[in-house]
């Protein structure tokens, strides 16, 4: 017995060695990128160009952040992009609530048909062309509304709602305030919309960084540089520029070229970074989320 | 046992509907919402089957029956994107279905709480960075002069080495471990959920019989997450004919379009790209044929799944 558990023991240690080991290695493989572009975007073009920067900024300098603050297309982006998550996300959760509330009432007549109704569009859709002729012929093509109504609710994320609501909300508390007298209009926002608090924070979460991050819709149905959030502007810099630059790589270029290398990390950071530093403090909840979304209702 | 059965029944029966008006009032909008968003664009999809003319409209062009189809698959293009598609998404649950499921394991036996939590953090922080600055990323750090790859050959062999991204060869292997390195630690939370749900006196049973730390993952943890597995797999096979046109695209060029033109940027090349001279019946009938697929692919491997393992989606 005694033998056993020693060698036991020095397995452990071997085990936990290699856990850590691999834990330690992936961590760094994540950070380092991260960390590489933060200190380029901070250092001097010359230095980046050289190639002298491998881990901490060379040559400390603000010279990339004040060319990227000073172009137009960055504050038109953001101020775009800030409008598209702010309406975009209270129009989701409106209707994502407003359709949730009543399909966790187990005894809704046609709650059956009308899940299927909803749940058969995650199934099959349409696709991008028939779409895109419904968004000329409401007239929606270049528009702001084109970024907030298509993409009102999204099924899955009021299946998890209303999994949340039923699970959370006890009948008892139905059936004491139907004897008082309670309306469902009231009671979804006297007793329902409290006790969500958790899930509406994780879908806020959800639709907010899927608005922040999108660039899909924008590519296809929108025009006007006016409109065009922010990761619009990101892929002329960051993508076609590299394409341009290499056809292009005339002298005179080349000396523009060193200061844009720097531009590009200052423009991942300036755009990434109010979501990573948010992140931590609201990282719970995210996972929440994802648990409540595995539940099956 | 009996009563039970009746008290169940009791409580699911329906109420009358005029009742519950209110409920049916909060439902209209989300209705019209789904019908005007999701079921209208159905109906366009007629034009599938139609020489769509934008002057005649949907329903006044001619009708081809399924002429765009039979062109689509004797076309080159159909075998091109079919294969490119299927590759890059097998490639993708192969290299990206493990990491997820081994971070879990080995960070569900750290003791230290501290060290878990800013691993944890980390790992999952790349979920939130937007495709397009991802592969602005992956541009930048590999670019073969001023990136860090270009940097690196350059200190090694004194020369710089050649664009990565002009060979058609190194598309597949960017697109797929810029997916792993973006996606593992998102992916390891559901698993790290289902093994802290792990009963500890499980463990303690094994340690007693003299089980070893990796014994135990064995037969303990991971029986514990396998249900998770499968229904996890089970989403990604039904999802194989798709892969997102996004990332896709952006990482797209002349050089490598003979492996990264997949069904979904072939239909937006065909019918988009061109401005208003689209073919539009073209790409709606290339698109359909790829939806079709994906549906009864999700019927069938959802099937499958509930005899052999009892999860299922619905």
């Amino acid at each position: 017995m005694k033998k056993k558990s020693k060698i036991n023991y020095k397995q452990d240690r071997i085990y936990y060695i290699v856990c850590y080991t691999i834990i330690t290695l992936l961590t760094l493989i994540v950070l380092y990128p991260v960390i590489y572009v933060i200190s380029t975007s901070f250092s001097s073009a010359d230095r980046v160009v050289q190639g002298d920067v491998w881990l901490l900024p060379v040559d400390f300098n603000l010279q990339g952040y004040k060319i990227i603050l000073s172009y137009k297309n960055i504050w038109i982006g953001y101020r775009n992009t800030i409008f598209y998550t702010v309406v975009g996300t209270l129009i989701n959760l409106a209707v994502t609530l407003m359709c949730a509330y009543p399909m966790a009432r187990k005894t809704l007549r046609g709650r059956g048909p009308i899940m299927f109704f909803f749940s058969f569009t995650m199934l099959f859709s349409a696709g991008t062309i028939p779409y895109y002729i419904l968004m000329n012929s409401l007239g929606l093509l270049n528009t702001r509304w084109v970024l907030l109504l298509p993409g009102a609710m999204s099924v899955y994320n009021m299946i998890v709602c209303r999994t949340f609501i039923q699970t959370n909300v006890p009948d008892e508390m139905l059936e004491a305030s139907q004897i008082d007298g309670c309306n469902d209009i009231h009671f979804f926002f006297r007793m329902v919309l409290p006790l969500s608090k958790s899930i509406i924070a994780v879908l806020a979460l959800w639709y907010g960084v899927g608005h922040w991050n999108s660039y899909f819709d924008a590519f296809l149905y929108l025009r006007d540089n006016n409109l065009f959030p922010l990761q619009i502007f990101l892929r002329e810099l960051l993508i076609q520029s590299q394409q341009i630059s290499e056809v292009t790589e005339t002298l005179e270029e080349m000396q523009n070229m060193d200061i844009y290398v720097v531009l590009k990390y200052c423009i991942i950071v300036v755009s990434t970074a109010p979501l990573c530093c948010i992140y931590p403090f609201i990282q719970k909840y995210f996972q929440k989320g994802v648990l409540v979304g595995s539940v099956k209702g | 046992m009996r009563n039970k059965k009746i008290s169940v029944g009791k409580t699911v029966k329906k109420r009358n509907p005029l009742k519950d008006w209110q409920l049916y009032l909060f439902l209209v909008i989300p209705v019209i919402y789904i019908i005007i968003f999701k079921y209208v664009p159905m109906g366009g999809l007629v034009i599938a089957f139609k020489d769509y003319k934008v002057r005649k409209g949907i329903w006044g062009s001619d009708w081809v029956g399924f002429e765009n189809f039979v062109r689509f698959l004797s076309s080159y293009e159909f075998g091109r994107a079919v294969k490119n598609t299927l590759s890059l998404s097998i490639y993708s649950i192969v290299a990206s279905f493990p990491f997820p499921i081994i971070f879990a394991l080995v960070i569900n036996s750290v003791r230290s709480e501290k060290f878990k939590k800013v691993t944890q953090t980390i790992v999952t922080m790349p979920h939130f960075i937007s495709t397009v600055v991802l592969v602005g990323i992956l541009f930048s750090v590999f670019h073969c002069r001023t990136g860090l790859y270009g940097n690196l050959l350059h200190t090694i062999t004194g020369e710089y080495p050649d664009d990565l991204f002009a060979s058609a060869s190194n598309f597949r292997h960017f697109y797929i471990w810029s997916g792993v390195w973006q996606g593992f630690g998102w992916g390891s939370i559901i698993y790290t959920a289902a093994l802290s749900g792990v009963d500890p006196t499980y463990h303690e049973a094994a340690q007693l019989d003299g089980a070893s730390r990796i014994q135990r993952i064995v037969y303990v943890d991971l029986p514990a997450i396998v249900p998770t597995i499968i229904t996890m797999l089970i989403l990604r096979m039904g999802n194989v004919m798709s892969i997102g046109f996004e990332k896709v695209y952006l990482m797209q060029n002349s050089l490598n379009l003979s492996v990264s033109q997949t069904i979904s940027t072939y239909v937006y090349k065909v019918g988009l790209s061109g401005g208003r001279s689209g073919d539009f019946s073209y790409a709606t009938a290339i698109g359909l044929f790829n939806n079709v697929i994906e549906f009864f692919l999700v019927i069938i491997v959802n099937k499958i799944s509930k005899t052999v393992s009892e999860t299922s989606l619905w």
